[in-house]
């Protein structure tokens, strides 16, 4: 399995089966993979080398100069072979002048000094330069807290400036795209969003005009910086040039909690973190992981929350929409369900619910009488860009499959039962009635409508308030057959409830209760009776997801 | 004493009589050497330009590794300030260089060649245009040149005006239609991955036309020329406080720097003193009249020996400039006299290099300008002396921390002038003040 996106360059992934080499790093030898630059060969033992323009999965340019490092080849006899130290090593021959990590291949027999006078005057002076026509207007920018201008300047700069001219003065506040606003006089010209756009999106729009000091980042003249990937340059531009519209100025970053989950707006299932603070989601950045979506996200993933702070979210359950408890609806529902045949009742589920959802929906299902029961899920589908959007817009196809409630053609058919009046009543979760095709006036005169859901279903008697992708916990499978978390980063706002508990209580009710009280029990139970989770834990899942053998 | 010029490359320059057209060119021996060298193996004419050790970039750019080159660029981008000997040869012998080129494309195998113009050169441009077109007519360019089956075909480039497209790898970039941003060396020696990367030869205006003489003389005879290791002529620039400044061509190291002042350049003007020189393009090291040099130099039984020499005794060679910490660089010799302000000097240079860097890596983008400032400062009186020590550590923490070499170009004049001038740095830095 490989990423679902092609990175243009991969310079921390060795290719499979590259040779060790001996190399000495700061005076202790190691083994990395021959032509490793040496950035990401120090970064393997942990000695992080400063950079800015560096980028693991973009061209190398060499222009911050942040990475100079002292580095030396084997002192060679006449017969050149490496003249050995008397502890049997190379002897090294250190070049005098220092060397960017990022461009210097490791070879067998290199030295390597991170950390010597000359590296630590070097990045000193750097940062100093990249400093003098800086507005240091940390107070007001975005990125403090996660610049590496002030990371780097602690770590390797000076308290005082000598710097006692005016500064150069730059466009402010540039609007160059949708969802970008650009500050070129915070801009420390790495080139890396230049870089990203032209060779991951293909999108060549930005770039530099102007010369020496008064370079500037601009956007082609005519041309707006809006692909669906622009967003991406906001978390990999090291400074508080290009800001996000939608997060600047909403929180400090480091007040929000970073919780590891996925990305549900399609069926790649982008890793990502959602940064919250108490109840509420800021924002969603790209996770790591190699082989779903590397290091990014498109646009329309990373701005897919807002949704679940919406106004209109119901928050309580209704029913006949008067507000209700619990206890009370759900007894409630559980007398009116025993009025129906089983061929008279139909379930609308959906491929956004978590794998634990569907199966414990099968078992309600099963409980009300099995395949009798027209079931089905709302496709989807757009277009795919070929870059990470899949055309499946529904994050969990394959468990909707897995779980037999993708029933082609069965939403016609209800739809149809719904006119005719040979489906009495409706089950839908997770789903609008619009985008299932029925109108509030189809539903009218359905006997039972029950809407599982974060928004009101005016047509329904019951209304159960569930969860957001944000509030659960549970499990996805992406379109390469990755299994793959979601975390809790906020709690369900007011009286909404984990969809489980929620399907878990309508089997209770109608007399099935199975004694499962956490999503870990739930996994469990799932994955004793499901073949394509055998032996799988959450815990096994892990962060990075584990891929399912689905025959 | 006059030293006699040893003309080669300006031969035909300021010639009376002598015009710019092929007919003209053809009418004193032009392409004839071409001739002669169509009919030669490529590999002989390799053999005789390393036989005569030309000194230019990388011998004529003959490559000595076994790389293919695909593309022949001719750097004609002279902008180093105080130089202007390219310019001489493009307005006024344009066919030599053309013939250099063909030449030098031949001996490569080179079927495509680009002569990149720096864009102030608009005249000269059109003379090169006009040039190529008579050689064509002439079929001494183009398809099957006089009938051999080789094709070479020249296309001008004009640039937009950017010092820095002198660069080799900056002027590939332009060439290729990018920002004249250096490239990073490894990986992209010209030599390896070139224009459009392939490999590529890149040389300047003066080093292609002596590919004509070497052939002409016979690589051995040329190596006679100079001194050992430092063959062939070159042409100087002379700028400045002299009484006849001007171009010209003599012997590598056949007279020194003094000789060049006095004796063919008849002196300082209005008969003042030296204060100053800059002896390579606006880059290299200045030398402060008086200095004493402490340099190696091989006895006549063959031992080597330190040897003090004055500022005016020094041959104007590369291997002695480069042993006294500058270099022979571009050939245009800057000659200040003792009238001059050290500081408005450097300010003038400080302001060209902050004008011209290229703004790609963060020493040289943020240094140049700094330095600038700090100059224009000094110059004004408006600074103190701790500011001409910052200006020394600015300049330090540019030189060798760069993509290329511009890096060096704009920090060498600042650390030499403040090293060797310190004393009139600080105190004109704090006269404002005083008033």
């Amino acid at each position: 399995m490989s990423c679902a996106c092609k990175n243009p360059f991969n310079h921390d992934v060795p290719v499979e089966n590259t040779p060790m080499v001996n190399v000495q790093i700061d005076g202790e030898w190691v083994q990395v993979p021959k032509g490793m630059n040496v950035v990401a060969a120090a970064e393997r033992f942990q000695k992080h080398i400063p950079h800015y323009c560096y980028h693991p999965k973009l061209s190398v340019v060499g222009n911050c100069r942040m990475c100079l490092i002292e580095m030396g080849t084997p002192k060679m006899d006449a017969n050149r072979q490496p003249i050995l130290a008397a502890d049997g090593k190379p002897e090294i021959a250190w070049m005098p002048r220092p060397q960017i990590g990022c461009a210097t291949q490791v070879s067998e027999g290199m030295g390597i000094r991170t950390e010597s006078p000359l590296v630590q005057e070097c990045r000193k002076g750097v940062m100093e330069f990249l400093l003098i026509n800086h507005p240091l207007d940390c107070p007001i920018c975005d990125q403090a807290g996660e610049c590496k201008l002030q990371e780097y300047s602690f770590e390797h700069g000076q308290a005082n400036s000598r710097f006692t001219e005016e500064k150069v003065k730059k466009p402010k506040n540039v609007d160059i795209g949708e969802r970008i606003v650009l500050d070129d006089e915070r801009c420390v010209m790495c080139s890396r969003c230049i870089r990203f756009s032209k060779e991951f999106v293909k999108d060549d729009v930005l770039g530099f005009t102007e010369r020496g000091s008064h370079t500037t980042l601009t956007v082609y003249p005519g041309k707006r910086f809006d692909n669906n990937y622009s967003l991406n340059t906001v978390d990999i531009c090291p400074v508080g040039a290009l800001t996000s519209k939608d997060f600047r100025f909403k929180m400090r970053v480091w007040f929000l909690k970073e919780t590891k989950s996925i990305c549900t707006g399609c069926a790649t299932g982008c890793n990502v973190l959602i940064g919250s603070r108490e109840k509420e989601v800021h924002r969603l950045t790209p996770r790591e992981n190699e082989e779903v979506n590397s290091l990014w996200m498109c646009d329309s993933g990373r701005l897919g929350f807002h949704h679940i702070h919406d106004e209109n979210r119901l928050t309580t359950p209704l029913v006949n929409g008067e507000k209700s408890d619990w206890s009370t609806a759900m007894s409630k529902l559980a007398h009116q369900l025993k009025n129906f045949q089983s061929n008279q009742i139909a379930i609308i589920a959906s491929a956004r619910m978590t794998n634990e959802e569907l199966y414990l929906l099968s078992e309600l299902r099963k409980s009300l009488g099995g395949d009798s029961i027209l079931s089905d899920i709302v496709g989807r589908t757009g277009d795919a860009d070929n870059i990470l959007r899949n055309a499946d817009k529904n994050p969990n196809t394959k468990g909707a499959q897995l779980f037999g409630f993708a029933n082609n053609g069965k939403l016609k058919e209800i739809q149809a039962g719904l006119t005719n009046g040979s489906i009495q009543a409706l089950l839908i979760f997770n789903e609008s009635a619009a985008e299932a095709g029925l109108s509030l006036e189809a539903l009218k005169n359905v006997p039972l409508v029950v809407n599982v859901g974060m928004r009101l279903n005016g047509a329904a008697h019951f209304n159960f308030p569930s969860a957001s992708f944000a509030e659960k916990r549970g499990t996805l499978i992406n379109f390469q057959n990755r299994l793959q978390r979601l975390n809790r980063a906020i709690p369900t706002p007011g009286q909404s409830r984990d969809d489980w508990e929620i399907i878990r209580d309508i089997k209770a009710a109608i007399g099935g209760g199975n004694g499962i009280h956490s999503v870990e029990e739930l996994f469990k139970a799932m994955a004793s009776s499901v073949p394509a989770f055998k032996d799988l834990t959450l815990g096994k899942v892990g962060d990075l997801g584990v891929v399912l053998n689905l025959g | 004493m006059a030293i006699a010029e040893k003309r080669l490359i300006l031969k035909n320059i300021d010639v009376a009589g002598y015009t710019n057209d092929i007919e003209c060119y053809i009418k004193n021996g032009g392409y004839e050497v071409l001739r002669k060298a169509i009919a030669m193996k490529p590999q002989e004419i390799v053999a005789e330009v390393k036989a005569s050790g030309l000194r230019g970039r990388g011998g004529a750019g003959f490559p000595t590794k076994n790389t293919k080159p695909v593309y022949l660029i001719c750097n004609a981008d002279e902008s180093e300030p105080g130089t202007f000997k390219d310019r001489q040869i493009i307005h006024k012998d344009p066919h030599q260089l053309i013939e250099g080129m063909i030449i030098s494309c031949f001996a490569n195998n080179v079927k495509l060649a680009y002569l990149y113009i720096r864009g102030e050169f608009p005249e000269g441009a059109r003379i090169l245009e006009r040039a190529c077109d008579e050689a064509r007519q002439k079929n001494l360019l183009g398809k099957n040149i006089l009938g051999t089956g080789y094709d070479l075909e020249i296309y001008i480039h004009r640039g937009a005006g950017a010092y820095i497209c002198g660069e080799e790898t900056g002027l590939i970039e332009s060439l290729e239609g990018k920002r004249a941003y250096p490239r990073i060396k490894p990986p992209y020696f010209p030599a390896v991955l070139g224009l459009y990367m392939s490999p590529t030869i890149v040389n300047n205006v003066e080093t292609l036309c002596n590919v004509i003489h070497v052939l002409q003389m016979g690589g051995a005879n040329f190596s006679k020329l100079g001194k050992p290791n430092n063959t062939g002529t070159r042409v100087l620039c002379v700028s400045g406080d002299v009484v006849k400044p001007g171009y010209y061509e003599f012997e590598v190291g056949a007279l020194t720097l003094g000789q060049l002042i006095y004796d063919v350049c008849g002196g300082i003007r209005d008969g003042k003193k030296i204060k100053a020189i800059i002896p390579g393009g606006s880059s290299a090291k200045v030398l402060k009249a008086g200095e004493i040099y402490k340099i190696k130099q091989k006895q006549a039984d063959g031992s080597m020996a330190d040897v003090e020499m004055r500022l005016e005794d020094i041959p104007m060679d590369f291997d002695t400039m480069a042993a006294i910490g500058s270099m022979a660089g571009s050939g245009g010799v800057i000659v200040m006299d003792e009238t001059r302000s050290m500081p408005e000097c450097l300010a003038n240079l400080s302001e060209f290099y902050a004008h011209e860097s290229c703004g790609q890596c963060t020493p040289c983008r943020e240094g140049s300008l700094w330095m600038k400032k700090l100059t224009s400062r000094i110059r004004d009186g408006k600074a103190s002396a701790n500011d001409v020590g910052v200006l020394k550590n600015v300049a330090d923490n540019i030189a060798g921390r760069t993509i290329c070499a511009f890096g060096e170009a704009c920090s060498w004049p600042v650390q030499s002038f403040v090293t060797k001038f310190k004393d009139e740095f600080e105190t004109v830095a704090g006269n404002g003040a005083k008033k």
